[in-house]
């Protein structure tokens, strides 16, 4: 490797040849601050529009500061990152932004996790100098994300999700110089565009410019409802993030605290959408199977790959781009859609009250999923399946709103009969962790066997798209995974152009998978939080007596005493669902 | 014009077109070559100050002279039209009288190309026609 | 053989067409035709003149008799009195403003004595829509020699040699940016004109596009030789319908001649040009912004490096040179490296065509060599201030540049020096500015300029520029502070010091130059309250001499708001509050009564 050297704040050092000024004064210790720079390591995702000019430093002998984000490292530059100029320089540039930016910090809902107002802090800006006209744009609210952006400082870091990580192509900067913004074309409105609700834009925004539509008060007067009986279902991967809210490590599992919290929020039935996951794996993976063994006895009529449907930014996905494959994804509604369908069936048989007076709540990693609950074939006479669906952020603000001390809470157990579940649900919660828990049961189905074993390291990581050949004693099975939908888009133009040889696929739209979900804490461009989120899935896996969803003997009791068998005429009613061609 | 596939190709179209903006290339340096000016009013025409012009300009053409023929208006000489005034590079104008055709030929071959002073000049004081 | 004893050259320049040379054309024609005359009249249509304060021009050869505002009407006249008497029409001949006499021919007029035309050698004298005329000028003589005789490497040294450089504004070497172009290795590579020009009032590059559209295809395709491209792609203005036109007729023609397309001059050299329209964004002249607008991208520049000349246009090497500094090129080849090197100052060789507007005398396009001193071209091509006003700045570089003032009035015109001097070359934009100019409101009027054509992509550039038209705005109205002076000059530095390319790098330094030139008149502003050029309304005063008003009532009455009252035959009164500085009082009164503060 070719190195060069370098003095940065008169400290002389040796460096890899290619990096940035950036990367190479935090190699030593100097954090230059940065605001448009983002970049998650190994996902390859990197937002370095060299916008927003705020790290900029001085390279003696150049004219002009030099943004250390794009400035690549040359032998013998002498960097200075903070003297006069710089600090001038870059106060000013961030006063700039501050003069054009709402100053309702103290009631935003970014307040605290803004990085603009931590920008605003570490500078020690107490005055801003240059004050005028503030640009103002029309607010734009969808069933999941709302757009305040006037908030917006052009960071494009949303821009770079929706285009180069998820191809949606929805956001992009429209207008010119003072008046330019980040807006879907002629400025229209997200939900009359193909934004798929990813919510991958509000999980990098810098600033309040974007959030999800925040449904707290609706659940508390739900709560207060003395009508109302309200139970909640947890999504995997809110269990390996929600810590991080309340300050603990990330990576820390806090399923019982979660648990607790819930139950001391005043919800009737703490249940869990893992229960739902293992479900989704008897339908799904009895779905895979059928077409597999038909397709394999010579019928041509069925089409292979198999994709797995879980995701509604996914599903939403292809519905707008690739509406020609509508038939390929498996038919089972999303574990959050079967928990909503059994609960307000099955359990509120059970509990003998009418469906209008039992609210199902979610707590997912997600925003789509604030989408997914108001789509129109999930709803019974207008009612929804699931009413209402919390981010863990929302929750976690609820959890702080209540005065209970999350860190303190004793561990606490999911309710029954739709709280218990296996370790194949839990990492539903990561990229591959689906498909996984699918091949865990469809082994044992197809084959009859016992699985050998139970973890597929060949199916995990963080790779973009992975591939993997599943020996089915004798029957080699292909399985593709892709996270990100731009990555799903590539699975898919194969498909569509007649060269995929896979015989199913996992799609997840965030990258990382849900534990990367828009709902979920920030990570500030933090790539190794979304891996100790995915080590954390693994290891509740790895914890679990039950490694399997067919062995989940609530499923197997709801099986017999209300679905009868996977994909029956009951599942089919209650548990699939239809896919809509949304190209207009 | 057609395909123009070599570098004697281009030279040689560049000579055929040459002649097409030969006028133009010509009066942007006035003072390098033989300027005849013919005096084109009424009187002038009438005593075929026009055949003349068409003379010189062919035979200048023709005998590959850099020569401007320019008409003007009346030099004053109404008696002794066509009149002509020839300016050769670097020298005094010469104003002719009656050139009819064979004293154009003469005015060619002797004054422009040998530079020979010939009969018929108007011998007067004169002012040039710019003035 | 054409037996043309005349020709009537009339500008075909988009400013001329817009003044009927069309209809002077077919006039032109029809009359010809009546008296018989078309096969001894040439018509033509050529490209801009560059003396468009005069336009429409009609040119008359070979007597070189130029006639300036010629209408339709004055056609027959033309050719009864001119073609047919030998007699020039007085009246249409342009006037020397200084001895009010006729000048019949170029010559003898100061706006052509001290140009030399090297980029617009061949605007205003070929027809543009005609191949051969080209060819007749030594056209694609460069392209063949370098193709038959040269290597690539030889054709970049002489580019090098000859020390042209880069007539878009940062006056980058063109043979080196070649060189480095040549240098990197990949299997496709692109030549791109830039051809979006953008400067308030500058037309450099569309009258040569016009005028003279085959030079910059030769250039290119000499380019693509020296780079090793086979593509070329001119990126420009869509709102440059004439140019756009002409240069397609132009591609047309060389490709019908192959001139342009496979096996060039029977060599293995491959090149084809297509054309791309931009929509007129300012900040698109700046490379990297070009190329992403090219791409069916937003018009944004990117950082450099990576330059165009590693990974351009579809992240492919590329070369990008604007029009002017193309039209150079063929020249070069043909007449050496050595020729063209002799033209200019040390650093700055050949010459700079400008766009001269403002309060001048000859507006108009104009070509001097590098080194001719800005009163050169104020007071000799450009006539002097109208109306015999004094001159205050002259605004070089386009809106990015800076306003300099009489002290600079020698300094011979290069790159170098206008930077020394704290303005620009930039693309040859050049507003003459007199006493009656404010110049904080200039600055003002050129921030507007970048205001609006800021992409908006970095911060100190979208809110800075922003944040200083305010303030300049706030002195305007009369409501400046002397501290105002004092931030105007730090936000400008820091905007100039941060931005990411060059629009907003050099967007402030109007306000700079202006304040450094100017500062007594800023400081007349928010000290005094007053705009000494009398161009900021909101400082104007209109009050009503009592001695002097006779109480006619006329002023009384013109006053659209209803400001002024007063008895009949009693001095009349402005009521301040109500005034809107409209400037009617002032003028309708007879009796001197109303005076302005």
């Amino acid at each position: 490797m070719e190195t060069v050297n370098l003095t940065i704040d008169k400290k002389q050092l040796v460096v890899n040849k290619g990096i940035t000024i950036l990367e190479a004064a935090k190699g030593m210790g100097v954090q230059i601050p940065t605001l448009c720079h983002m970049k998650l390591d190994d996902l390859n995702i990197e937002n370095r529009p060299g916008g927003c000019r705020v790290c900029v430093v001085e390279v003696e002998g150049r004219k002009n500061l030099a943004p250390a984000c794009c400035t690549e490292v040359q032998d013998g530059m002498v960097i200075n990152t903070h003297n006069m100029r710089v600090i001038n320089a870059r106060r000013t540039v961030v006063e700039l932004i501050l003069s054009d930016h709402p100053f309702d910090c103290l009631v935003c809902a970014k307040s605290g996790n803004c990085e603009l107002q931590d920008m605003a802090h570490n500078l020690g800006i107490r005055e801003i100098h240059y004050q005028g006209e503030q640009s103002t744009y029309r607010e734009d609210t969808s069933p999941a994300i709302i757009r305040d952006v006037d908030k917006c400082i052009m960071c494009r870091r949303c821009e770079m999700m929706c285009n180069e990580v998820q191809t949606v192509g929805v956001l992009s900067a429209i207008n010119r110089g003072f008046n330019s913004v980040v807006a879907p074309a002629f400025e229209m409105n997200l939900d009359h565009s193909v934004c798929t609700y990813c919510g991958q834009c509000v999980a990098v925004c810098p600033t309040g410019a974007l959030t999800e539509v925040d449904e707290t008060a609706k659940v508390i007067r739900a709560l207060s409802d003395p009508e109302k009986t309200v139970i909640v279902q947890t999504a995997p991967a809110v269990r390996a993030a929600l810590g991080e809210e309340f300050g603990m490590e990330p990576g820390t599992l806090v399923t019982g605290k979660l648990v607790s919290s819930l139950k001391r929020l005043g919800f009737d039935h703490v249940f869990d959408t893992d229960f739902a996951a293992d479900l989704t794996i008897m339908e799904e993976g009895t779905e895979l199977l059928g077409r597999l063994n038909k397709f394999l006895g010579g019928d041509k009529s069925v089409k292979l790959p198999i994709l797995t449907s879980c995701c509604p930014a996914w599903v939403k996905f292809f519905e707008h781009q690739f509406s020609s494959l509508k038939d390929i994804p498996s038919t089972a509604r999303s574990p959050q859609q079967m928990f909503g369908s059994i609960a307000k069936t099955y359990f509120a048989d059970k509990l003998g009250i009418k469906r209008e007076n039992l609210v199902v709540v979610s707590i997912m990693p997600c925003v789509a999923k604030k989408y997914e609950r108001g789509r129109d074939e999930f709803k019974v006479n207008g009612n929804p399946d699931v009413d209402h669906v919390l981010t863990t952020r929302e929750l976690a603000a609820l959890i702080k709103l209540s005065n209970i001390d999350f860190n303190s809470l004793p561990n606490d157990d999911f309710d029954q009969p739709l709280g218990e579940s296996t370790g194949a649900a839990v990492i539903f919660g990561t990229t591959g962790g689906v498909i996984e828990a699918a091949i865990r049961t469809a082994y044992e189905i197809q084959t009859g066997k016992e699985l050998p074993r139970l973890d597929f390291e060949e199916l995990r990581g963080m790779e973009g798209i992975r591939k993997a050949t599943i020996d089915f004693n004798g029957l080699p099975v292909n399985i593709g995974i892709a996270h990100g939908l731009g990555n799903a888009r590539k699975l898919l133009e194969d498909i569509q152009s007649g060269k995929s040889e896979f015989h199913a696929i996992e799609i997840m739209s965030c990258p990382g998978g849900c534990i990367g979900g828009g709902g979920q804490p920030y990570h500030h461009g933090n790539a190794e939080i979304l891996k100790k989120r995915q080590k954390a899935i693994y290891l509740e896996d790895k914890n679990k007596t039950l490694r399997k969803s067919h062995e989940n003997p609530y499923i197997k009791k709801l099986y017999e005493e209300f679905l009868g068998n996977p994909m029956s005429e009951k599942a089919h009613h209650l548990l699939h669902t239809e896919y809509f061609d949304r190209t207009k | 014009m057609g395909k123009i596939t070599s570098l004697s190709d281009l030279k040689r179209i560049r000579e055929e077109v040459q002649s097409q903006i030969k006028i133009r290339e010509n009066s942007d340096h006035p003072e390098q070559m033989v300027q005849i000016k013919v005096g084109m009013a009424t009187c002038g025409i009438a005593s075929g100050a026009r055949e003349t012009m068409n003379y010189f300009i062919e035979e200048t053409e023709h005998q590959a002279i850099d020569a401007i023929v320019t008409q003007t208006g009346c030099m004053g000489y109404c008696y002794a039209e066509p009149t002509v005034e020839v300016i050769l590079p670097g020298k005094e104008p010469v104003v002719f009288g009656y050139v009819n055709k064979k004293k154009a030929e003469e005015i060619i071959e002797k004054y422009i190309v040998q530079g020979e002073l010939i009969d018929g000049i108007i011998p007067l004081s004169f002012k040039t026609i710019d003035d | 053989m054409s037996n043309y004893k005349m020709n009537v050259l009339i500008c075909g320049g988009t400013g001329c067409k817009a003044a009927e040379s069309a209809n002077i054309q077919a006039r032109f024609k029809n009359i010809l035709e009546e008296k018989s005359l078309e096969d001894e009249v040439q018509v033509i249509m050529t490209g801009c003149f560059g003396f468009c304060e005069q336009g429409p021009i009609v040119k008359i050869l070979p007597d070189n008799t130029f006639y300036v505002r010629v209408t339709p009407s004055d056609i027959e006249e033309i050719v009864m009195e001119h073609f047919i008497k030998g007699r020039p029409v007085e009246r249409l001949l342009y006037k020397d403003p200084k001895t009010k006499e006729s000048v019949p021919a170029t010559k003898g007029m100061d706006f052509y004595k001290k140009q030399l035309r090297i980029a617009l050698r061949n605007c205003g004298f070929i027809n543009p829509e005609r191949i051969e005329e080209y060819i007749a000028r030594d056209g694609y003589l460069a392209l063949a020699t370098c193709l038959t005789e040269k290597t690539p490497a030889e054709v970049i040294g002489e580019i090098k040699e000859s020390g042209l450089r880069g007539r878009g504004g940062g006056g980058f070497p063109t043979g080196l940016k070649w060189e480095l172009t040549a240098k990197s290795v990949s299997d496709k590579k692109y030549v791109v004109c830039n051809a979006d020009e953008g400067d308030p009032g500058a037309f450099m590059d569309r009258s040569i596009l016009e005028g003279d559209p085959h030079s910059v295809i030769e250039a290119m395709a000499i380019c693509g030789y020296c780079i090793g491209a086979d593509e070329g792609v001119v990126y420009i203005r869509a709102e440059y319908p004439l140019a756009i036109e002409r240069l397609k007729i132009a591609i047309k023609q060389a490709r019908e001649s192959g001139l342009l397309g496979k096996n060039i001059f029977g060599t293995e050299f491959n090149f084809d040009i297509e054309l791309r329209y931009g929509a007129g964004a300012f900040v698109c002249g700046e490379e990297t912004a070009l190329i992403h607008s090219m791409e069916g991208l937003r018009g944004e520049p990117t950082f450099k490096p990576p330059f165009p000349s590693q990974e351009g246009y579809m992240k492919k090497p590329t070369n990008v040179n604007n029009v002017e500094t193309f039209a150079n090129v063929p020249v070069i080849i043909n007449k050496g490296a050595s020729w063209f090197n002799k033209i200019g100052t040390e650093k700055s060789k050949g010459t700079k065509v400008f766009a001269l507007a403002g309060k001048i005398n000859n507006v108009g396009l104009i070509e001097v060599p590098m080194g001719t001193t800005l009163r050169e071209v104020i007071y000799e091509i450009g006539g002097g201030i109208k109306d015999g006003k004094e001159f205050k700045s002259v605004q070089t570089g386009g809106p990015s540049g800076g306003c300099l003032t009489k002290k600079f009035l020698d300094t011979p015109i290069d790159y170098d020096n206008l930077i020394a001097a704290g303005s620009m070359m930039g693309s040859g934009g050049m507003i003459v500015m007199d006493e009656d100019d404010c110049m904080v409101s200039i600055a003002k009027f050129y921030l507007e300029f970048t205001l609006e054509e800021s992409c908006g992509k970095c911060s100190p550039c979208r809110i800075g520029n922003k944040r200083l038209h305010e303030i300049l705005d706030k002195i305007t109205q009369g409501k400046g502070k002397e501290e105002d002076i004092e931030r105007l000059q730090e936000l400008s530095h820091v905007i100039k010091d941060t931005s990411l390319c060059g629009l907003g790098q050099s967007s402030p330094n109007p306000v700079l130059s202006t304040i450094l030139n100017f500062r007594d008149e800023y400081l007349a502003h928010v000290k005094d309250g007053k705009c000494p050029a009398g161009q900021c309304k909101a400082m104007l005063k209109y009050t009503i001499n009592e001695e002097n008003c006779t109480g006619c009532t006329l002023c009384f009455r013109n006053c659209p708001v209803g400001a002024i009252t007063g008895e009949r035959r009693a001095p009349h009164f402005i009521d301040q509050a109500l005034c809107i500085k409209c400037g009617v009082c002032y003028e309708k009164c007879k009796f001197d009564a109303v005076k302005l503060a």
